[in-house]
């Protein structure tokens, strides 16, 4: 087993620290990102969560002006960035697009104008790609505990307002009939999704972030049409791209041109991306059998 | 037919701890007045819904059905008046089949799921799983002729059969009173003939009081027990006979209209003249007290 795990791995992939941290971390927010991402599908909230992780680069690159950890600055302006667009009236079918879109103009004026203070100030161009395509393997594993508590509340969010955001997600006329709060449930999913979304500006960074969450949820409802289990499906797929994106970029350190590695962030995509088309093809064959 | 309701709605629901006295009122409304903006939707509506009865909430676009239905769900706070459903405030009681029902067809939620949300769909939490909630909600399916469609997702579904899947959805819950916004506005004749059928005996066999909204009262007409006419946000109510009456249309609408009864159907027309009593008669009541 352990050869032929070699033979197809270059040595040292499970025995490395930054893997086993990277494992871990991009596990957790792969798994979180699934779950959460079926709502955002569902609710047709994609271009909203898409708008947060972009306005996340503002976040990651002001964190990193004032001496933060990167995450902070994703997770504080995501939020805020959510909060502006309830307000604004993302809820709304009509009012949804307007609202994102304009949150979405506003972080990206601040993102820019961090990321130039950044690079003048600061000579921060190292710092840069890492905050708009991230990078798994430069997190340590000191991270862990926040990325896992961050997890944990936006899992408990969405698990403890499962029926009712379900319901609302289904039909908020339904769902107000039966007495659910639907804007209020509608608010603690946004913030729930706000920080799912940061996470994953954390693990694959700000611009790749969307293909994370509404990927694997998207290639899950091609196939299941159970609620629990495209949740569940769809924390899978995220999982086994993450963690097969982990092997290749480790594998690809021995490719060519740079023998230097190719970036993570671009395997995880991809690989969400390849599942989200086979899904397509096995729904197909499911209908044509069926 | 195969897709006509096999089973009866007996078998399908438990029986309720405490059953219903026959006639007893479900739900009260009195002097009910909606103002959006400067534009009065409804004004000083009232009537009484009886458990076991069929009642027709009959007027044109417009006419405030919609709005109506809003506020008995307490969704819509009324300018004044005030709305009792069985005996205490607005509960959860009350099912709901709203008007328009658009729903995406890779939406993943079975039949079996929307209809399971109308047990517990506003409960914090995942259910929990059992063979009892299983059988409950295929018995349901099964009481609406919808157990062949069950396992579908909803959305991609025929408008009769989604109509019928979200009647179970609010029937499951065992509500006192079922309000149906116009629900037979995207079913052909037969269909409609069938979900009416339904609904009646759903109201007979369980004593709910059924409140069914139409812009076109014909297909009703066999089964309503009372109706409730609205014209410009005033209402007129009482036995069918008695409400649908040139005379009392008349004075709801302001202006002369006719009733033409032909081969068992009505139609309401506009009428020749303009002779009608003054407007704002307040006591449109039909019913006799
Ligand atoms: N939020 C609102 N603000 C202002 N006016 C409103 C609002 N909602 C409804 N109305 C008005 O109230 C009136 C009654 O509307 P309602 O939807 O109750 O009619 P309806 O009888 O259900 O009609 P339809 O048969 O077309 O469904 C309409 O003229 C509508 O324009
Ligand atoms: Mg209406």
């Amino acid at each position: 087993m352990q050869a032929l795990l070699h033979a197809i791995v270059e040595p040292g992939f499970f025995a490395d620290g930054a893997v086993q941290t990277a494992a871990a971390l991009g596990g957790v927010v792969a798994v979180v990102a699934g779950l959460i991402g079926v709502f955002t599908v569902i609710r047709s909230q994609a271009f909203a969560g898409h708008a947060l992780s972009d306005i996340g680069s503002a976040g990651g690159s002001s964190a990193y002006l004032i001496g933060l950890a990167p995450l902070w600055g994703f997770v504080g302006i995501s939020v805020l960035a959510a909060a502006a667009m309830e307000r604004i009236g993302v809820q709304r079918a009509r009012g949804r697009d307007v609202a994102t879109g304009v949150v979405l103009g506003v972080g990206f004026a601040l993102a820019s104008l961090f990321l130039y203070l950044g690079m003048t100030y600061h000579n921060a161009s190292g710092e840069i790609p890492t905050i708009l395509f991230g990078s798994v393997f430069t997190l340590s594993a000191s991270d862990l505990p926040l990325v896992m508590g961050l997890g944990a509340v936006a899992l408990l969010v969405v698990l403890t307002l499962y029926r009712p955001l379900l319901l609302a997600s289904v039909s908020p006329e339904l769902a107000a009939a039966r007495g659910v709060r639907v804007r209020l449930v509608g608010g603690a999913y946004l913030l729930a999704l706000a920080i799912t979304v940061a996470l994953c500006d954390l693990t694959i960074g700000a611009i790749l972030s969307t293909a994370l969450l509404v990927g694997p949820a998207a290639a899950a409802l091609r196939l299941t049409g159970r609620p629990h289990r495209a949740a569940l499906l769809a924390a899978g797929i995220s999982l086994a791209c993450t963690w097969l994106g982990l092997l290749l970029a480790w594998d690809s350190f021995y490719w060519p041109p740079l023998r230097h590695g190719w970036p993570v962030s671009f395997f995880i995509v991809t690989l969400v991306l390849i599942a989200y088309l086979a899904a397509g093809a096995l729904a197909r064959g499911q209908t044509k059998r069926g | 037919m195969s897709d006509e309701p096999q089973s009866t709605l007996t078998h399908a629901v438990p029986e309720r701890a405490e059953p219903q006295v026959a006639g007893e009122t479900v739900l009260e409304l009195a002097g009910v007045t909606v103002e959006l903006g400067a534009r009065r939707i409804l004004d000083d509506v009232g009537f009484r819904l009886k458990a076991g009865e069929l009642t027709g909430l009959i007027g044109s676009n417009g006419a405030g059905k919609t709005t109506l239905l809003r506020v008995i769900l307490g969704l819509l706070e009324p300018t004044r008046g005030t709305v009792t459903v069985n005996g205490a405030d607005v509960g959860r009681s009350v099912g709901y089949v709203p008007q328009k029902f658009m729903l995406d067809p890779d939406l993943p939620v079975r039949a079996r799921d929307l209809v399971a949300l109308g047990i517990d769909g506003q409960r914090l939490g995942v259910a929990r799983p059992s063979r009892e909630r299983r059988e409950r909600v295929a018995r349901m399916l099964g009481a609406v002729g919808a157990a062949d469609f069950a396992d579908a997702r909803v959305g991609r579904l025929s408008g009769g059969e989604q109509q019928r899947v979200l009647i179970a959805h609010a029937l499951i819950s065992h509500p006192s009173l079922l309000l149906l916004d116009e629900p037979l506005a995207n079913l052909d004749l037969h269909s409609a003939r069938a979900v009416v059928e339904l609904l009646a005996r759903i109201a007979r066999e369980q004593r709910i009081a059924v409140m069914i909204s139409a812009h076109e009262m014909n297909a009703l007409l066999p089964v309503m027990d009372r109706v409730v006419y609205l014209a410009d946000g005033r209402a007129a109510c009482g036995r069918a006979e008695d409400v649908v009456r040139a005379d009392v249309l008349s004075r709801l609408y302001g202006h002369r209209v006719e009733v033409i009864r032909a081969a068992g159907r009505v139609l309401v027309v506009a009428g020749e003249g303009d002779d009608a009593e003054p407007t704002h008669p307040h006591h449109l009541d039909a019913e006799e007290h």
